[in-house]
C-alpha cells in the first residue's frame, strides 16, 4: 500500500498542510525543527493510534488549539481509502472512513499499515522490558487489529486488580477479609482470560517473527555490495540474532507454545491452557502479591529476549550491533506484514544520520524495492543514492516538491 | 469571566454531566431571562428531589415512598429478579415492556480503583431477598464492560450454590437493524460464542 495524500490541520507544528506523495521512495529534507518528523508521526498515528515519540495525545495538538485533524488517502491493491482522525483535547477522538459516519478510532486500524524506523528504536535493544512489550503489542495490533481491544481490556483489568491488591493487602495486616479474597478471585479470572488472549497473540507473533529477525540481521550485518571497498568494519564475528519470548509464567508456561514453529497458541485450546496456567500461577504467588500490592504474573511482566550469538544483546552488544539488531526488528516487522498480504509503508525518520556508512548503504539496499519509502533527513548527504526518489524541501511552515 | 453570581451559576451548571462550558453559559443566560415563576418552579423541583425522593427499601430504585411502584405491583412476578447497576438501567429494561419480574439495583459495579467493593454495593440485600422471597431466577443485567463483567462473575459465583435458583446473564451480541459486516470483532465473537439453536 502507499500513501497518496496527507492533509494536516493543527497537528503539532503544522497549522495546515496538503501534501501529495507517489509510490516509491520520497525524501523530506529540511533543517532541524522544521516539522519533518511531525509529518511522518501523523502517518504513524493513523496506523497505530499512538505516537512513537510521546505516550499521550495532548502534545499532538498544535498549541493554542483544541483539536488536530489528520486526513490520509491510502491506496491499497488499486483501491483508495480516505481515513480521517480528529484528535481532541479532553474529549474522545473521532474517526471517519471514506467520509462515512463517525466511528471509533479503533475501527480505522488496519486501513494504513506502517513500519516506522526512528532514532528511538535503539531502546528496543537497550531499554527496559516495557519498550520491547510495546514493540510487540504495536506490531500485534497492526497485524490483527482485534488485539487493540484485548490490550485495552487487559490493562483495565490489571489496573482494577492492582488497586484491589493494594487495599486488600493493607486490610490483611489488620486481619484478613474473606470478602476481599472472593473479589480478588473474580479479578483473577478476568486477568487470566484477557491475559491468556494477549499472551497467545504475542507467542504466535514471536514464533512468526523470529525467522524474519534472523534473516534481517544477517542481511544488515553482511558486507554491502555497493560499499564493499569502503567497509573494513564488517561484523567480524558473523554472529546470528535470535529472539524469544520470556513469560512471567517461566517454567509453568505450557510446553510447546511459541517454541516450536507450527504450534499456535491463539487457537481455542491454546488459550484455554494458557488461561489455566495463569490462574494456577496467580494462586501460587497470591501471598507475595498481597504483601507487595503488585500484580506479579501476566503479560505485563513479560519480555522479549534478544540474543546475538550466545550473549544477550542488552549489555553485551556494541553500539553498531545494537543498531543492526534494532533495524533487523523493524525490517522483520516489514517482512512479516508483507507476508501477511499487505505491504506496509516504510518510514525512515532521521535514522540515516545515526548509522555508519556501511549500515546506511545496507539499509538503503534492503528497503529500496519497497512499494513506498518515506525518508526524513536534515541534509541530503545522509540519504544514500538508492533512495533519491521524489525530493521535498521542508522549511518555513511549508513543504515544496522539487522533482 | 462574568461577574459574581452569573459566573457562579455557569460553574455550577458546568459541573453537571454532559454539559460543557458553552452549554452551561447558554442555560445560565436562559435562566437569567426566564420568568421568575419558571425559576421558582425549577427551584422547588430541585428541592423536592433532594428531600422527597428516597430509595426503595426492597430493590434500591428511586421512589417516592418506602417501597417503589414496581415492588408494590402485585401483578409482577416476585420470583424473577433482574439485577442492574443503576436506577436508570431499570428504566431501560422497563422500556422494553418485556420484563414482568422485579428489579434489584446494586448502586454501581465492582470498581477497586474508586474503592467500590461488594460491601459498597447492595449485594447483601440481594442475598437476603433471594433467601426470603423464594426467588427462582436472577437475571444479571450489569453493563458489558470490565467492571460490569467482573460484578456479574462475582454474583454468579456467589449465587450458584443457592438450591433451586437459576442465574442467567443478559445476552450480548449484535444490535438489531445492524449490518454484520460493520460489527467489530469483539461483539461478533461474543455473538458467536453466545449463539443459540433455532
Amino acid at each position: 500500500m502507499y500513501v497518496r495524500h496527507l492533509q494536516l490541520t493543527d497537528f503539532r507544528s503544522w497549522q495546515h498542510l496538503d501534501l501529495a506523495f507517489d509510490a516509491g521512495p520520497s525524501v523530506l529534507v529540511g533543517a532541524n525543527g522544521q516539522g519533518k518528523t511531525n509529518l511522518v508521526e501523523a502517518l504513524g498515528y493513523v496506523s497505530t493510534l499512538g505516537s512513537h515519540r510521546v505516550s499521550g495525545d495532548a502534545p499532538l495538538i498544535r498549541r493554542g488549539t483544541q483539536r488536530a485533524v489528520v486526513r490520509v488517502a491510502v491506496v491499497h491493491a488499486g483501491r483508495e481509502l480516505l481515513v480521517e482522525l480528529e484528535i481532541a483535547a479532553g474529549r474522545a477522538n473521532r474517526a471517519r472512513i471514506n467520509r462515512g459516519a463517525a466511528c471509533r478510532p479503533r475501527d480505522v486500524l488496519g486501513a494504513l499499515r506502517t513500519v516506522l524506523f526512528a532514532p528511538e528504536d535503539l531502546v528496543m535493544v537497550r531499554g527496559e522490558p516495557g519498550d520491547r512489550r510495546r514493540f510487540l503489542d504495536d506490531l500485534l495490533v497492526s497485524r490483527t487489529p482485534r488485539y487493540a481491544g484485548v490490550r485495552t481490556d487487559y490493562e483495565r483489568v490489571l489496573k482494577q486488580r492492582s488497586a484491589l491488591l493494594k487495599s486488600a493487602g493493607a486490610a490483611r495486616k489488620s486481619g484478613m477479609n474473606s470478602d476481599d479474597l472472593r473479589t480478588l478471585e473474580v479479578w483473577d479470572g478476568h486477568l487470566a482470560r484477557h491475559g491468556a488472549d494477549l499472551l497467545a497473540g504475542r507467542l504466535d507473533l514471536v514464533a512468526d517473527l523470529a525467522p524474519h529477525v534472523a534473516d534481517a540481521y544477517a542481511s544488515v550485518a553482511a558486507p554491502s555490495e555497493a560499499s564493499d571497498t569502503a567497509s573494513q568494519g564488517v561484523d567480524p564475528s558473523g554472529r546470528s540474532a535470535d529472539v524469544s519470548y520470556r513469560s512471567s509464567l517461566g517454567s509453568s508456561l505450557p510446553e510447546g507454545f511459541g517454541l516450536t514453529r507450527g504450534t499456535r497458541a491463539g487457537d481455542e485450546q491454546g488459550r484455554k491452557s494458557l488461561e489455566s496456567a495463569l490462574l494456577a500461577e496467580l494462586e501460587r504467588v497470591r501471598g507475595q502479591e498481597l504483601e507487595r500490592g503488585v500484580s506479579l504474573v501476566g503479560p505485563h511482566r513479560d519480555d522479549l529476549d534478544l540474543v546475538l550469538g550466545d550473549a544477550p544483546a542488552k549489555g553485551y552488544a556494541s553500539h553498531g550491533e545494537s543498531w543492526s539488531l534494532a533495524l533487523a526488528l523493524r525490517l522483520a516487522s516489514y517482512h512479516l506484514l508483507t507476508a501477511d498480504g499487505a505491504e506496509p509503508v516504510l518510514i525512515l525518520d532521521d535514522v540515516f544520520a545515526e548509522l555508519d556508512r556501511r549500515r546506511r548503504a545496507r539499509l538503503a539496499e534492503l528497503v529500496a524495492g519497497a512499494e513506498q519509502v518515506l525518508v526524513t533527513a536534515a541534509v541530503d548527504e545522509d540519504v544514500p543514492g538508492e533512495l533519491s526518489g521524489v525530493r521535498f524541501e521542508v522549511g518555513g511552515g511549508e513543504v515544496q516538491r522539487v522533482a | 469571566m462574568y461577574e459574581g453570581p452569573v459566573q457562579d451559576l455557569i460553574d455550577e451548571l458546568g459541573r453537571l454531566p454532559g454539559i460543557g462550558p458553552k452549554s452551561a453559559q447558554r442555560i445560565a443566560f436562559h435562566l437569567l431571562a426566564a420568568e421568575p415563576a419558571d425559576v421558582d418552579r425549577l427551584q422547588e423541583t430541585l428541592q423536592k428531589v433532594k428531600e422527597g425522593v428516597v430509595f426503595c427499601e426492597i430493590c434500591g430504585n428511586v421512589s417516592e415512598q418506602a417501597t417503589c411502584r414496581i415492588c408494590q405491583d402485585t401483578r409482577r412476578d416476585p420470583k424473577l429478579v433482574c439485577v442492574v447497576e443503576e436506577p436508570k438501567d431499570v428504566l431501560a429494561v422497563e422500556r422494553t415492556r418485556e420484563f414482568r419480574g422485579r428489579y434489584h439495583v446494586l448502586g454501581g459495579a465492582l470498581d477497586p480503583l474508586s474503592g467500590v467493593g461488594p460491601d459498597q454495593l447492595r449485594i447483601r440485600d440481594l442475598v437476603t431477598r433471594i433467601g426470603t422471597d423464594g426467588v427462582t431466577e436472577v437475571i444479571i443485567a450489569t453493563d458489558p464492560n470490565t467492571e460490569g463483567e467482573a460484578t456479574a462473575t462475582y454474583l454468579v459465583r456467589l449465587l450458584q450454590d443457592f438450591p433451586g435458583l437459576s442465574v442467567t446473564r443478559l445476552a450480548s451480541g449484535l444490535p438489531m437493524g445492524g449490518d454484520l459486516e460493520f460489527a467489530d470483532e469483539l461483539t461478533l465473537g461474543r455473538a458467536l460464542s453466545g449463539r443459540r439453536s433455532v
